[in-house]
């Protein structure tokens, strides 16, 4: 798919390195950078969390407890039924929403970075067995997949990340395989082979960093497809379990208040969808950037 | 070689695919640990000899392997086993379910295909312009969408608070009428569209600027034909070549999509069957979906395979 961004195409400029052409393409995309800047932004609102509220994520009000109550001065996005304050709730959820959504995109692109480059690099037989896995992997519908595990094993955080990112690497395996099919012959590493390199010296320290743009663009965008997943796992009760607030189970305990206060549903789901409308956006830009052969 | 000879072999090298899958599926479910009989363990109205007959029973004091099998060998003589919550034919039970399932998912298609189709094509037409920037920014917008957040919104807005529409279920009971059907069709519908209307009209429009850049369109226009015969039986027809491959794989994938909107609109499909099964630990049900899934996901790869070269004379197959 070509960029989905409109930009003028680039002019010609000589002696400018990839990144600096990288930089400039990028600082064209605005939408990007507007993405950057919110995913930032959220990011220190996450780290900085206890210093920017005057409440705990579980203390509760003791005055306000049995009703949601509407935003107001003291509780800027209101109270939920057992007197917590909201907007704390949400920040804290921030936390493990990214958290899980960073490492899962990572752990996924990690899978699918090593399956795709010894696939690619070695070819064969091993690719043959490596290509018929991610095939059987891609035709397994993977959401119903992860409900169900979720589902049996109620995962801590760490099997959560492992089963979102366990299911999330195909796409990358492919890619990074056919960047290594076409960058094994070129010159750099031969001359590499003849100055006695090691295939694991040729396949990460100089096929790799050249296949390195997409994959940076398609971690990022794995990193919105993660941050779904999990609220979507948590807002049916599979991810991660109360009393710890994230995103999708602030959405769980929400919708019973639909009818008498439906502002404790709509600024998490609100964050969920700023966040990873800013991943795609940052990943747009990313893409035209780094990626320049659209 | 010729295509009947390629779809054959298409279709023999998917028997490995189907068998890798369901071994994949199978021990993934069938290790976690628990099982379908964990809802008894702290009954004590069932004691635990009882609990043992009903393990020997259902076969679960087999090792994992050979309960595979015994699934496999039922399954190639066109058995789908017992649910083991309902202890009706899993055949049954699915039955019921897909029609639900294929009425939300075909109205769901139908409506993003009439969105997507025009939009797409209307942005690539007019590049750059307000219309392109704003169904980009749209559609980027769709992508993001925490779905099952707006379902939560859209039931909020017009069910709770308009009284328009109906929050859930698939008629008021008592009612049935069609035009009572239609109006809880609605709101499961539209969400079920919006992601898809968001990718396939982004699909869309690049599909079409990259045949409108070809070099056949500027001979067509050389040749002085309309800009409208031009864009309608010259580009669209091989832009949608690739668009067709999307949308079929989407409908393929269809279970993904209906687990969510049916468990939120209580839609009694496959999605939301899906749900009830995996709460009952119910294997047999539950690897039947995923399995019919799988199947849907590679018979859609071979078929779109064969659309392809029926519609693109350039494609040969070796």
């Amino acid at each position: 798919m070509s960029q989905a961004v409109p930009t003028s195409p680039p002019k010609l400029r000589p002696n400018e390195s990839f990144l600096g052409q990288a930089l400039r393409r990028f600082r064209r995309h605005k939408l990007a950078q507007a993405g950057l800047v919110v995913l930032i932004l959220l990011a220190l609102m996450a780290i900085f969390a206890p210093a920017l509220t005057p409440y705990t994520f579980d203390g509760q009000d003791p005055a306000l407890l049995g009703q949601p109550t509407p935003p107001s001065l003291k509780h800027p996005m209101g109270t939920d039924q057992l007197g917590r304050d909201n907007a704390t709730r949400i920040l804290y959820g921030a936390r493990v929403s990214l958290l899980v959504g960073l490492s899962s995109a990572l752990v996924a692109t990690l899978l699918g970075t090593l399956i795709g480059a010894l696939s690619g690099f070695y070819g064969g037989w091993i690719d043959t067995a490596l290509m018929r896995f991610t095939d059987m992997v891609l035709s397994i519908p993977v959401l119903p997949l992860v409900i169900a595990l979720s589902g049996f094993l109620r995962p801590s955080l760490g099997l959560l990340v492992l089963i979102i990112g366990g299911l999330g690497w195909m796409s990358t395996a492919r890619l990074v395989r056919s960047q290594f099919l076409s960058l094994r012959s070129r010159e750099y590493v031969e001359a590499s082979r003849a100055l006695g390199g090691s295939n694991a010296r040729i396949m990460f320290r100089h096929i790799l960093p050249n296949a390195l743009g997409p994959i940076v663009v398609s971690t990022t965008l794995a990193v919105g497809g993660a941050i779904l997943l999990e609220s979507a796992l948590s807002f049916f009760g599979l991810g991660v379990q109360p009393p710890t607030p994230t995103w999708g189970n602030l959405l769980n305990g929400s919708s019973d208040w639909l009818e008498t206060a439906p502002w404790l549903a709509a600024f998490p789901g609100l964050f969920i969808l700023i966040t990873v409308l800013s991943v795609n956006f940052l990943g747009d830009g990313l893409r035209d950037a780094l990626d320049p052969r659209l | 070689m010729n295509f009947p000879l390629y779809l054959a072999r298409r279709i023999l090298s998917s028997i490995p695919l189907l068998l890798g899958v369901s071994i994949l599926l199978y021990g993934v479910l069938h290790l976690a640990p628990g099982g379908p009989l964990d809802v008894y363990a702290d009954n004590p109205s069932v004691s635990p000899e009882a609990l043992k007959n009903l393990e020997r029973e259902l076969g679960l004091d087999q090792p994992v392997p050979v309960q595979y099998l015994r699934w496999l060998g039922a399954l190639l003589r066109g058995e789908w086993g017992y649910s083991i919550r309902s202890g009706r034919p899993v055949g049954l039970d699915i039955s019921e379910r897909i029609g639900p399932t294929l009425i939300l998912g075909g109205s769901a298609f139908t409506l993003a295909l009439l969105v997507a189709l025009p939009l797409g094509i209307l942005s690539a037409l007019r590049r750059y312009s307000a219309l392109d920037y704003s169904f980009t920014f749209l559609s980027f917008l769709g992508i993001s969408m925490p779905i099952f957040w707006l379902a939560l919104m859209l039931q909020a807005l017009f069910a709770v608070r308009l009284h328009l529409l109906p929050s859930a279920g698939l008629e008021t009971i008592g009612d049935g009428s069609f035009l009572d059907r239609l109006r809880h069709l609605i709101l499961p519908a539209c969400i079920l569209a919006v992601a898809n209307i968001a990718s396939w009209g982004r699909f869309v429009r690049s599909s079409m600027l990259d045949v409108l850049g070809l070099d056949y369109i500027r001979t067509a226009r050389a040749k002085g034909l309309s800009e409208r015969v031009v864009v309608y039986r010259h580009a669209l027809r091989n832009a949608l070549v690739p668009v067709i491959t999307i949308i079929a794989l989407d409908f393929a994938g269809i279970l993904s999509g209906a687990v969510v909107t049916e468990t939120i609109f209580a839609w009694p499909g496959m999605g939301r069957l899906f749900i009830e099964a995996m709460n009952g630990r119910d294997y047999p049900v539950l690897m039947a979906l995923l399995m019919i899934g799988s199947l849907a996901l590679i018979a859609t790869n071979v078929l779109t395979d064969l659309v392809y070269s029926l519609v693109d004379p350039r494609i040969r197959y070796e």
